[in-house]
């Protein structure tokens, strides 16, 4: 293996304990992680084909007998590593809450409708440039515990695999010009403004479909793969 | 199609939520079909199977209810099913991976075989592991942790444990019970006895 996965790139991630984020409080490690050299155990990863996904997974809206309530989108983007090569055969998964901001689940309890025709669960394989697709309802912003009127900033949660272990990815994609933005610990736990910015799809006019929905773009963006023999990082 | 640009940095990680097992767990009180399991035996699979189960713990001791779990591992051979891995080809079906989410008193489990050896950057043996992501609400970015093996003479000389201080390897040894194919590892992600997680 004479690869290795630049470490520098972990920047971009959210400190491990955020105060802000309650919840990180007691969940995050006191202890340093500690560094290591990738070995064939890190490098590779699960790579997925077809075969995990059913026709129809991508698409959120046509998954129960009626129309789901809400205002329909199609989001769609490229699984690139950092270095603009997109990534093909990448499993994305994605789960949100509905136009209420209501997740089917069990400890949701918000008193917000459930809609018996949206579940909010998808997934997609990246083609061979890298490009996913997914057809679903906008997420409503729901209240949540953490601190006095916190609201989350609509959003939906992608899981993403990439090609090895460490580009392993779960995050969240928000909306253009959310006002719940400055207020969100989650969102505010990524320190540097343009990696924040990059949580924030894009309005997208050109793929917009008259008459039917309107379009996001969101570009993931995994580690990239350096050419250089992997003697120490 | 958009014309490939460099970007400026990866797309920052977020927490899971609380809310992730309809999409990612889906067993039990859930429809919606599920990608994986716990289990990453086939039918063809060859080697000792085993199963791994323990508990997550937070920094008050508390069980962790809302954690999801992800294993990748070689098969008993020491071989990854990813093409990268240029030897010899692994057991026709098995993929190595496997998710679970933990239950309300913080419990996993995993049904797979017992790892082989895996070289390391060096071409040395590791000994026996299992990768671990640890996934959950207030969890920022997934944590990184290995799972080794209590009956492994090679510990002793594997480069990754020899980097985590003597008194903290406990914490990535799963112990085997008397007379079972089980090992036990519980998982602390804050506190004493806090699992050693890895910066990769």
């Amino acid at each position: 293996m004479t690869f290795i996965y630049p470490v520098d790139s972990n920047k971009a991630h959210p400190l491990p304990l955020s105060p802000e984020y309650k919840s990180s409080i007691k969940r995050a490690p006191n202890k340093p992680l500690i560094p290591m050299r990738h070995t064939l155990s890190e490098l590779t990863g699960p790579v997925y084909g077809h075969e995990t996904v059913r026709k129809g997974d991508n698409d959120l809206t046509t998954q129960h007998r009626g129309e789901p309530i809400g205002e329909r989108i199609i989001v769609h983007g490229h699984v690139r590593d950092e270095d603009g090569r997109g990534v093909p055969n990448s499993l994305v998964e994605i789960w949100q809450a509905n136009s209420c901001g209501r997740y089917v689940h069990v400890r949701d309890q918000h008193p917000a409708p459930l809609d018996p025709n949206f579940t909010g669960a998808g997934r997609t394989v990246s083609d061979a440039s890298g490009y996913y697709r997914f057809v679903t309802i906008k997420p409503g912003a729901y209240p949540w515990g953490n601190h006095h009127n916190a609201w989350r900033p609509a959003h939906i949660h992608l899981s993403v695999f990439g090609h090895s272990f460490v580009t392993r990815l779960v995050t969240q994609m928000y909306f253009p010009n959310d006002p719940l933005f400055p207020f969100d610990p989650i969102f505010n736990s990524v320190p540097d403004e343009k990696a924040r910015a990059r949580m924030v799809s894009s309005f997208d006019l050109e793929n917009t479909q008259p008459e039917w929905a309107l379009c996001y773009r969101f570009d993931i963006v995994l580690r990239g793969k350096n050419a250089t023999p992997m003697e120490n990082h | 199609m958009q014309e490939p640009v460099k970007p400026d940095g990866i797309t920052p990680s977020q927490t899971v939520g609380p809310f992730f097992k309809y999409g990612l767990t889906p067993t039990g009180e859930y429809a919606w079909n599920d990608a994986f399991t716990s289990s990453t035996l086939t039918p063809d699979v060859t080697g000792d199977r085993i199963r791994i189960e323990g508990r997550v713990f937070d920094g008050d001791g508390v069980a962790v209810p809302d954690c999801m779990l992800e294993i990748w591992q070689a098969d008993a051979q020491g071989r990854f099913a990813d093409p990268q891995d240029k030897r010899a080809l692994p057991n026709a079906s098995f993929r190595g991976f496997a998710r679970c989410g933990t239950d309300k008193d913080g419990n996993y489990s995993f049904e797979t075989i017992k790892p082989g050896a895996v070289p390391d950057p060096d071409g040395k043996p590791q000994a026996p592991h299992i990768l671990l992501a640890v996934f959950g609400r207030g969890m920022l970015r997934h944590l990184y942790t290995r799972i080794y093996f209590s009956d492994e003479a090679g510990n002793a000389g594997d480069p990754v444990l020899a980097l985590v201080p003597s008194d903290r390897r406990a914490t990535l040894t799963a112990v085997r019970e008397a007379g079972k194919p089980v090992y036990r590892l519980d998982l602390r992600l804050q506190g004493d006895n806090e699992t050693v997680f890895f910066d990769v």
